[in-house]
């Protein structure tokens, strides 16, 4: 990616209220072009909100929204050069599908021939082709989404705003769609901004995600540093599974902390600006990042005695008790069982992690 | 219909067969009792021949159709020709109505949109008051109407002393008093219907209709209108047909010279005068009409839908 990329989007200090309650408390954001950017968190978090504000169809209370450096919060929904597709894809029933995917070509300026040109090359980007004269209706979810997705790209917009556009598919055709949106995007270069409560979605899809929760930003980063570097409780709790647990810091040596669980039990940790010894702060390791062997293998390393397996296809979930301390959640994948041990309930185990796998969370 | 299917279809086994057939009596009531045998009779009726002082002769006669059609001279002796006086009167009806039933449409639509879109609690108190002028019986209400409108009326004192005329409006005894009467006698059969439509209305779709860059002009006219369609249709339909047979507002607000088929078919059951097969026979025709009126728009919907598609 070259480092002179322009910003797409830009949310500067905007805030937004409805009366007395404040949607969003005053988020600043930069989308980059040509980025798939995802605003992640749970319903009523503020990020539909946001992405209706830079869509248009809510005003801002304060602050400015920039798009490519031009000043775009005042304008009406009809003048920005950003395109939706809806939750419930808010497809016109009484249209063809090729008037639907016309339509916003149509509404600026190209001849009816014309918009009917692109709509019918934009329906064959998507596979709908043989559907052009068809009504919404009679089309099934997976396709309307389509419809929906090409109606929003044909007028080629500068950004692409897509508000949990595949929450209402089924999970299989759901992942195939994930694929097919990131592919589209890398292949027309147009910036998207996803809205999803879906953290795995947010994961697959996105080269950044910003975290959001009740109407603030908790985090914003790249995939892989939102999961392995979770900066607080809220982005570790929502971001995948955790194991999170309350730590007493007792020492602070060569930039590590080292972290009392409870019941003589100690690991080390990330050190955290502002946490200094005694602090009693917030842990976190992912389940897989977690070993379960009858030996110590790594450098941290705790004893405990095997509670209950949970087998789940893909992997099976062990849970471990430590003596006097606290419990440990630990996935093994399946793929390699035939080197693993399966451990029964009440062996002693050591639950091993690399240095480092263990972060001290902020608040 | 529901009956038939009920009783023909699996009548040996099903059980519930005979309560179900008890349980449709109240519609069949509704549909024999109170519209087919009324009708019935009324087709009977005029092709009676007329007794003087109301009333029919029990005996089979073109009579009222003839007059209805038929000019046949000061003593009823000279062949057919066409006669123009009821004609006239029909046509007469159809223009008030349409005019009133357009009043309503351009009224009430903004009204209805408005209604749909205030908060969902405080819409049936919009509704409600939409509602309570017609809790007035329409004679009452047609007649301070007159009053409103006559000459030395509020709404002419009221224009003369800002200034803005000098001499009173006539309104009285035009065709558009008899317009404002029936738009004022309906208004609500076109109000509601259009709120339910505008209610159900998926507003993301003028959401999404912004979004692909359409004016809100356009938005109305491509998205909002086309989705209401069904509502506005109902909501004419029950302005336009009511309108047509009415006969308080032209009575009332018409005078002499604008008589309406809702008045000539009063009159002919009205007192002495009356010529009950005359009556019915105007009735049918104007029944006739309106079926024939609703059948056109009806196929033009279906037409105008499969072009769409």
């Amino acid at each position: 990616m070259p480092e002179d990329r322009r910003i797409a989007v830009d949310v500067r200090d905007a805030v937004k209220r409805y009366g007395d309650f404040t949607a969003l408390k005053t988020i600043s954001l930069s989308i980059m072009d040509n980025e798939f950017f995802t605003l992640l968190g749970p319903s009523g978090c503020g990020k539909t909100t946001l992405l209706r504000m830079i869509a248009g169809f809510e005003d801002v209370t304060e602050g400015a929204i920039f798009l490519f450096d031009e000043e775009i919060e005042d304008l009406p929904p009809n003048q920005r050069p950003v395109n939706t597709v809806f939750q419930n894809y808010a497809l016109f029933p009484h249209m063809t599908i090729l008037e639907n995917v016309g339509f916003g070509l149509e509404m600026r300026g190209k001849s009816k021939s014309e918009a009917r040109k692109s709509a019918g090359e934009m329906l064959e980007l998507v596979q709908l082709s043989q559907f052009a004269a068809r009504k919404p209706s009679q089309l099934s979810g997976g396709q309307q989404q389509r419809v929906a997705l090409a109606r929003a790209l044909a007028p080629q917009p500068k950004v692409l705003l897509l508000d949990e556009p595949l929450s209402a598919l089924d999970l299989k055709l759901r992942k195939a769609m994930q694929l097919e949106l990131k592919h589209l995007q890398r292949e027309t270069g147009i910036t998207f901004i996803f809205v999803t409560h879906d953290q795995e979605e947010a994961l697959t899809m996105s080269d950044r995600i910003a975290v959001m929760s009740s109407g603030e930003l908790q985090q914003l980063g790249e995939a892989r540093e939102i999961y392995e570097s979770p900066r607080n409780m809220f982005v570790a709790d929502f971001i995948g599974e955790t194991n999170l647990l309350e730590v007493s810091v007792d020492a602070i040596k060569e930039g590590r902390a080292v972290c009392h669980l409870g019941g003589g039990h100690e690991l080390t940790c990330n050190e955290v600006p502002g946490v200094d010894v005694g602090a009693k702060v917030h842990m976190s390791v992912r389940p897989e990042r977690l070993f379960i062997s009858d030996q110590k293998t790594e450098s941290e390393s705790l004893k405990g005695e095997v509670k209950e397996n949970v087998f789940a296809g893909t992997d099976i979930t062990t849970i471990v008790d430590l003596a006097d301390g606290p419990k440990f959640t630990i996935r093994t994948s399946n793929s390699d069982r035939g080197n693993k041990r399966i451990f029964e309930p009440g062996n002693e185990v050591f639950v091993n992690m690399e240095q480092g796998a263990a972060r001290l969370l902020v608040d | 219909m529901a009956g038939g299917a009920a009783s023909g279809g699996s009548a040996t086994t099903d059980t519930y067969a005979e309560a179900r057939n008890w349980l449709l009596l109240p519609s069949w009531v509704v549909l024999l009792g109170l519209s087919l045998i009324p009708v019935g009779m009324m087709l009977i009726y005029s092709f009676l021949t007329k007794e003087f002082r109301g009333g029919v002769i029990w005996e089979f006669s073109f009579a009222a159709y003839d007059q209805f059609f038929c000019d046949r001279g000061l003593f009823g002796d000279e062949p057919c020709s066409v006669e123009w006086t009821y004609v006239t009167i029909f046509w007469r009806s159809i223009w008030q109505a349409g005019a009133a039933t357009l009043l309503s449409l351009v009224i009430g639509f903004p009204t209805a949109y408005f209604i749909a879109t205030r908060p969902e609690k405080v819409r049936p108190l919009w509704v409600f008051l939409i509602t309570i002028p017609y809790w007035v019986n329409l004679l009452i209400r047609t007649v301070s109407m007159k009053f409103l409108l006559r000459d030395e009326g509020p709404l002419n004192s009221f224009l003369m002393n800002i200034g803005l005329i000098n001499d009173p409006i006539h309104i009285i005894n035009t065709n558009f008093a008899v317009q404002l009467g029936l738009f004022y006698s309906y208004l609500p059969f076109m109000v509601l219907p259009i709120y339910a439509a505008v209610e159900r209305y998926n507003f993301a779709l003028s959401e999404a209709a912004a979004d692909l860059y359409a004016p809100k002009w356009v938005t109305l006219r491509r998205i909002l209108l086309p989705a209401v369609k069904p509502g506005v249709v109902a909501g004419c339909i029950l302005v336009f047909v009511p309108s047509l047979g009415s006969f308080l507002a032209p009575d009332l607000l018409g005078g002499a010279k604008n008589f309406m088929i809702g008045s000539l078919i009063e009159e002919q059951f009205k007192g002495n005068a009356g010529n009950w097969p005359f009556g019915a026979a105007a009735s049918m025709i104007l029944l006739t009409m309106v079926l024939i009126i609703l059948l056109i728009f009806v196929r033009q919907q279906g037409k105008a839908e499969k072009g769409a598609g």
